[in-house]
């Protein structure tokens, strides 16, 4: 181990070192050995104790325990359980779930037969989006290789215990990486979240009590089981073991997937791993959590990432999205962006997310327009937490965190929106000038001859004027100009 | 095909496929990440150029691998090439062109070429 590097890959260990179509690299790297000795070796309730000894929680945003999870299902007696891949995902700029699909998808096989085995399911569904062919190509190879080897299919390692795993495909609704969403959709009917309890460990997929789990809880439960429950618990924090994937996208140097330990702080993210904003920009916020998080700052630079740390910020784990931003961005315009993708994604069946997303919406609208007064900034904080506390399911209840989180570490920039009718990044047109410094201007023709409306005049060597009345604040001219004598206030 | 009813099949198995592995240690490995953006971003494209160079230039003491995702987002299309003996070498930012010039320096005579992408990151093995 190099203590200079900051990263630790367990779940994705095997992505871009063995070739995910060849199920003998997986064994070569002791692919199927936990399921080996799980079944040969240990019991349900072992594997379970081993998996609560862990630590590890839900890797899909709301990090509930997973051996207590299964622990449920296991308790009920059934004539059928399930076990449910969860690979529907769908938050913007979050990748990781494809990457590990794609880079080595016999870790979720042997995972989810790792699964059945604990809670006594001899069926398997992955629910994965449409969108994701290569991954779906994979994914059946994987599947139908372990099939012929007999890894899955009947009396696997010899024993009484059989597991075979489908596929379901989603459609790509946001909505349906709820599971109780998801359950409805892979039973044929409307993705629409459904009220719980009944939670699905008790009853879910066709009534019968189903585990569901994300692609990357999955992918770390062999390493779990093969290097034992110990090894795995002494990394991270007190309540957040193990690593956590991130996709690092937007105004970020090194773009890319990165595994860090739980606790890890935001400032090593984004400037050690990161390596910065690009182009010397100054680092402003963070989005984690994606459309259900909340945006971090430079003040929470020092700040451990994990689960209840995340939450204590009004911001979430989620799928593991970090979204960054430079200081060009404008923080409302940020919290509209999330909004217009929630709006776009609501199932419709409560009112609270349907109706309160479309307002939310048209609030933030109105505010970046140079329309909103104080009291929308003080009515859209109310909306925002009726919104929260009445929603139905998790996408409608974290649908205003980008909002509240923005409003509370930003009030300032909503406040120049509304009182001052400024943008301060220069991000909201309606609220921004484009304006020539005369000292600058040479007058050599540029910007007027590129500007698509021909609202710049003046005559050549002499300053040039832009006509405020019939700007349309597209920034062609600021691009053009070569002596920065153009700019937006 | 083996069909494994048993640990010690599976142990088998394990143990063959290291040995091939290990089997692989006197040839130049060429390890192309073909997740789906790293072939959107051309991974194919470089993996047929690094096939056909090699072939112009005589080298055919060459492993080709596909991999999936190698983490990489901002150096992609990467390529990892093991020479004997050597530590692996991630190099990023390939095209047609650069993929045939790293054939022609680092494949051929261990000259480093193009874009060499650090690894950042400790990794778990089994």
């Amino acid at each position: 181990m190099d203590s200079t590097k900051k990263q630790l890959r367990i779940a994705t260990r095997n992505c871009g070192f063995i070739d995910p179509e060849n199920i003998e690299d997986y064994i070569g790297v002791r692919g199927y050995e936990a399921l080996a000795n799980a079944i040969t070796k240990n019991t349900p309730a072992g594997i379970i104790d081993e998996m609560k000894k862990s630590g590890l929680r839900g890797r899909g945003g709301g990090g509930f325990p997973t051996g207590t999870k299964w622990s449920f299902a296991a308790a009920n007696q059934a004539d059928q359980k399930y076990v449910v891949c969860n690979a529907d995902e769908g938050d913007p700029g979050a990748f990781m779930d494809r990457a590990i699909l794609e880079g080595d998808p016999h870790s979720i096989v042997e995972a989810m037969a790792l699964c059945g085995y604990a809670i006594g399911a001899s069926i398997g569904v992955v629910y994965i989006r449409a969108e994701y062919p290569l991954a779906i190509k994979r994914l059946i190879m994987a599947i139908n290789d372990a099939r012929a080897y007999g890894l899955l299919g009947k009396n696997i390692f010899g024993s009484d215990f059989s597991f075979d795993i489908e596929l379901k495909y989603g459609a790509g609704a946001f909505v349906c990486g709820e599971e109780t969403a998801l359950i409805r959709s892979m039973e044929g009917s409307r993705g629409e979240p459904y009220t719980k309890p009944p939670f699905p460990a008790n009853a879910g997929y066709w009534g019968k009590p189903t585990i569901v789990n994300n692609v990357e809880t999955f992918a770390n439960i062999p390493a779990i089981l093969v290097k034992g429950a110990d090894w795995f618990s002494a990394i991270g924090t007190e309540k957040s073991k193990g690593t956590k994937v991130f996709a690092l996208a937007g105004n970020i140097t090194n773009v890319g997937l990165i595994e860090v330990p739980m606790g890890i702080s935001l400032k090593e993210i984004i400037f050690e791993i990161g390596g910065g904003c690009p182009g010397g920009k100054a680092f402003k916020a963070v989005q984690t959590g994606g459309p259900s998080g909340g945006a971090l700052t430079y003040k929470d630079a020092d700040c451990p990432i994990d689960y209840d740390n995340l939450l204590a910020k009004n911001s979430m784990m989620g799928s593991g999205g970090m979204i960054v931003m430079d200081e060009d961005t404008c923080m409302v315009d940020i919290a509209k962006f999330f909004l217009d993708f929630t709006m776009d994604e609501t199932c419709g069946k409560c009112t609270p997310c349907r109706i309160g997303s479309k307002r939310l919406y048209e609030t933030l609208h109105k505010i970046c327009d140079g329309q909103g007064t104080e009291a929308d900034f003080e009515k859209m904080k109310t909306l925002a937490v009726n919104i929260k506390d009445t929603a139905l399911c998790g996408l409608g209840q974290t649908m205003p965190n980008p909002v509240l989180s923005t409003m509370n570490t930003f009030a300032d920039e909503y406040l120049a929106h509304v009182r001052d009718k400024k943008c301060p990044a220069g991000v909201c047109t309606n609220l921004l000038e484009i304006v020539i410094v005369p000292e600058k201007c040479v007058g050599c023709t540029l910007c007027a001859r590129v500007c698509p409306v021909n609202c710049i005049s003046g005559k050549v060597k002499e300053v040039h004027f832009i006509d405020q009345a019939a700007c349309i604040k597209c920034g062609a001219c600021i691009d053009k100009c070569k002596f920065d004598a153009i700019v937006k206030q | 095909m083996a069909k494994i009813s048993s640990v010690a099949d599976l142990m088998t198995l394990q143990a063959e496929s290291k040995a091939k592995a290990a089997a692989k240690k006197d040839k130049i490995i060429v390890n192309v990440s073909l997740a789906t953006c790293s072939i959107a971003s051309g991974g194919k494209v470089v993996m047929d150029a690094m096939k056909d160079e090699a072939a112009k230039q005589g080298i055919s003491n060459v492993e080709y691998m596909q991999s999936g995702c190698m983490t990489y987002c901002h150096s992609e299309p990467t390529v990892v090439v093991t020479l004997p003996g050597k530590d692996p070498v991630c190099f990023g930012k390939l095209d047609e062109t650069g993929a045939r010039e790293l054939v022609q320096k680092y494949l051929k005579s261990g000259e480093v070429t193009g874009t060499v992408v650090p690894v950042n990151y400790n990794r778990v093995e089994l």
